[in-house]
C-alpha cells in the first residue's frame, strides 16, 4: 500500500485547521460553540454501545463536548501526540495527569523549580490522596536517579520553569524515566508546542495551562493533559488504572482495549467522570480562537523579551536578568538545543536595593500590569515573594528563583521602546 | 524491532468504502473483548461481519453464525480482519490466500498490534491487499472525524464539508 508521512501540513496550518473541519450540518467553518450538555441517543442499544465504549460518540458533556473536542484534538496535533484531555485549569490538567498513574502511598518526583502554585499543590494537597511528592534539584540528573524508589511512578518538570528563566534538560530526565518504566510528565506551557516540541525530546505526557499563550489575551482558564501514546502501560506493574482490569466497566482493561488510546480514554471515561474539572465549551472557543495565532505571537513575545532582557542586563539600578535567552545565561546552552525559536517572554530580574526596591518598582509601572498571570498579550509584572510564591517557606522560594528581591515579567506584544521606557520610569522611581 | 507502518488515507478510505462483508477471525463472543466492541461498530456503520472462531463456532455473537474456518464461510468475504496474536496470523493469511478466488477476498487486515511482514508479503505477491497494525473501528473513526469528538489526533486537515445524501 502506498504510504504518506506522519504529518502532511505544517505548525502553522495545523494551528488553524487541526480538530476543525467545517460543522457537517450547517457547514460553519469556523468551530461552533456547543453551549449543550446531553446527546440524543439513536436507541437504548446506542446509549448502551456509548456507555460500554464501544462506539464514539457523547453522551454528556462532562465527559466530552464536540467544541472542547476540537481544541483537544488541536493540541494533540501541535504537540504531535496521539490524544488530549482538556480540563478546567492548568492546576486541574495537573491532578488529572497523575490520576491514571497514581495509587495511594505512591511517589512521583519534581522539580524544585516548579511554579509555587504546582510546589504546594504537589507537596500538600496531593498529600491528601497519599500520593506523594519528593522535589529534586533536576539540573543535576543524577538527583533525580537516586530519588526514584520502587514506588515511584512518573517524573515531573516545566521545559521552562516559572518565574526562574530555567530549562530542563529533557533528554537527560527522558532517559532516567525510560530505564525506571515511568511516564516523563513535562509542563509546557511557558514554550508552548511552538517552541519546544517536547515529545520529540522524550516527554511522555505533556501538561498545559491553556489560560496562558494558547489562550492568549488573559480571557479563558484552560488546562490540557496530552498522551504521545507511545509508552507502554503493561510494561510493568506500576500502573493497573491503565493495565489492570477497570471494575467500573466491567473488568474492562484500558491498555489492551484501547492501545495507544488507553490513556486519554481513561482521562475522558474516568478522569472527568469522576473529577468533574471539565473545561466550559465557551472558554475552548477561545482557547481555539487564540490557537490561530500562536506562532506570530510567540515569536514577538520572544523578540520582545530579549529587547527587555537586555535593555534590563544593562541597567545600572538592576543586579541580575535570569532570561535563557541571554548569552549570560547557565541555561543559555539548553535553551539553544530545546527552543531554538526563543527562550519564551517570561523571566526575572533582581533590582538593587532588594525587597523594597523590588516592590516599588511593581508599584510603580503604568503600562506593564501588576497582576498574577502570565502569557497574555499585555505585558505583566509581579513579585512572586509576595504573590504567587507566597505559601512557600524562604528556602523553597530561594529555590524556585522568587527570592525576596525578585520581580516576573511576563513581556507582552506591545513596542518594544514602550515597554522599556515603563520599566525605565519605573526604576527611576524606585531609586529615588 | 522493525519500522512503523504508515498507510495513506486515501488507501485505508478505498479498502473501507470498497468492503462490504467482513470475516473477524477472532471474534469473541464476550461483549466486553475488544473484537466484540470492533465486531459491534463495523455492524452498526453498515457492514456484516462474520465470526470466525473455532471456540465459539456454532453459537451466535451479535446475531451472526459463528465459523470454526474461513473455509467455512458460506458467503463471499470482502475482507479477512485478523484478530489473534502476531505469531498465529501467518496461517490465517495462508488460508485465505488459497481461498481468495473461491470468497473473492480482497483485502488482509491484520489488527492493531498484529504483524507479520513475511505473510504480508506473500499476500501481497497473491495480489491481496495488506493493513497490519491497525484496527479497521479506529480507521473509519479516524476518517469519517468520530475518532476526534474523543480528542484524537485524527491528522485529518479538510476545508469541505461533507454531504449527507444517498451514494
Amino acid at each position: 500500500m502506498s504510504e504518506t508521512p506522519k504529518d502532511r501540513y505544517g505548525f502553522e496550518t495545523r494551528m488553524i485547521h487541526a480538530g476543525s473541519q467545517p460543522e457537517p450540518v450547517t457547514g460553519a467553518r469556523q468551530t461552533p460553540i456547543f453551549q449543550n450538555i446531553g446527546y440524543v441517543f439513536y436507541d437504548t442499544d446506542h446509549a448502551a454501545s456509548l456507555f460500554n465504549l464501544q462506539t464514539f460518540g457523547f453522551i454528556y458533556s462532562r465527559l466530552t463536548n464536540p467544541t472542547v473536542a476540537a481544541l483537544e484534538e488541536r493540541l494533540a496535533s501541535l504537540e504531535g501526540g496521539r490524544g488530549a484531555t482538556c480540563c478546567a485549569s492548568g492546576h486541574a490538567a495537573q491532578i488529572l495527569a497523575f490520576f491514571p498513574l497514581m495509587e495511594p502511598g505512591d511517589e512521583f518526583i519534581a522539580s524544585n523549580r516548579l511554579y509555587g502554585g504546582s510546589i504546594t499543590q504537589f507537596g500538600k494537597t496531593f498529600r491528601k490522596f497519599d500520593w506523594r511528592c519528593s522535589f529534586v534539584d533536576v539540573d543535576e540528573p543524577e538527583n533525580v536517579r537516586r530519588a526514584l524508589t520502587p514506588r515511584t511512578k512518573a517524573i515531573f518538570t516545566e521545559s521552562i520553569a516559572n518565574p526562574g528563566g530555567v530549562i530542563s534538560d529533557l533528554e537527560a530526565l527522558s532517559a532516567i524515566a525510560r530505564e525506571a518504566g515511568i511516564p516523563l510528565i513535562v509542563d509546557n506551557t511557558m514554550a508552548t508546542p511552538y517552541l519546544c516540541p517536547a515529545f520529540q525530546w522524550g516527554a511522555d505526557l505533556i501538561v498545559h495551562s491553556t489560560t496562558k499563550f494558547l489562550s492568549g489575551n488573559g480571557t479563558s482558564q484552560g488546562g490540557c493533559v496530552i498522551d504521545s501514546g507511545t509508552f507502554d502501560w503493561a510494561q510493568n506493574d506500576k500502573f493497573p488504572a491503565l493495565a489492570a482490569p477497570e471494575e467500573a466497566y466491567h473488568g474492562l482493561v484500558f491498555a489492551e482495549t484501547f492501545g495507544d488510546m488507553a490513556y486519554t480514554t481513561h482521562s475522558h471515561a474516568v478522569g472527568l467522570r469522576d473529577l468533574g474539572s471539565t473545561m466550559a465549551p465557551m472558554n475552548a472557543f477561545q482557547t481555539l480562537l487564540g490557537i490561530e495565532t500562536l506562532s506570530l505571537r510567540m515569536a514577538r513575545h520572544c523578540d520582545n523579551a530579549l529587547g527587555v532582557a537586555s535593555f534590563l542586563e544593562q541597567h545600572e539600578q538592576v543586579a541580575w536578568v535570569s532570561y535563557a535567552g541571554l548569552e549570560s545565561s547557565p541555561y543559555r546552552a539548553l535553551a539553544a538545543k530545546y527552543m531554538p525559536k526563543g527562550a519564551g517572554s517570561v523571566f526575572t530580574f533582581g533590582v538593587k536595593g532588594g525587597y523594597e526596591a523590588g516592590i516599588k518598582v511593581v508599584e510603580s509601572c503604568d503600562l506593564l500590569s501588576h497582576l498574577a498571570n502570565l502569557g497574555d498579550a499585555r505585558s505583566l509584572v509581579l513579585h512572586p515573594a509576595s504573590t504567587t510564591h507566597r505559601q512557600l517557606t524562604d528556602e523553597q522560594r530561594i529555590a524556585a528563583g522568587a527570592g525576596p528581591d525578585v520581580i516576573r515579567l511576563s513581556i507582552g506584544l506591545e513596542t518594544l521602546d514602550d515597554i522599556t521606557a515603563d520599566l525605565e520610569q519605573a526604576l527611576k522611581r524606585a531609586a529615588s | 524491532m522493525s519500522e512503523p507502518l504508515t498507510y495513506s488515507d486515501e488507501a485505508l478510505r478505498s479498502v473501507l468504502a470498497e468492503a462490504r462483508t467482513i470475516a473477524m477471525v477472532g471474534a469473541s463472543p464476550n461483549w466486553n473483548r475488544p473484537s466484540f466492541f470492533a465486531m459491534k461498530y463495523l455492524q452498526e456503520k453498515g457492514y456484516r461481519v462474520i465470526p470466525v472462531n473455532p471456540r465459539a463456532a456454532g453459537q451466535e455473537i451479535l446475531g451472526e453464525a459463528c465459523y470454526a474456518t474461513l473455509a467455512e464461510v458460506p458467503i463471499p468475504v470482502d475482507l479477512v480482519d485478523i484478530f489473534r496474536a502476531s505469531d498465529a496470523a501467518g496461517a490465517i493469511v495462508d488460508e485465505a490466500i488459497a481461498l481468495k478466488d473461491e470468497k473473492g477476498i480482497r483485502t488482509i487486515w491484520m489488527q492493531l498490534g498484529v504483524r507479520d511482514d513475511g505473510a504480508a508479503a506473500r499476500a501481497e505477491a497473491a495480489g491481496l491487499e495488506v493493513v497490519m497494525d491497525r484496527c479497521p473501528k479506529i480507521e473509519f473513526g479516524r476518517l469519517h472525524s468520530e475518532l476526534s469528538w474523543g480528542g484524537f489526533n485524527s491528522r485529518i486537515i479538510s476545508s469541505k464539508r461533507r454531504r449527507t445524501r444517498i451514494a
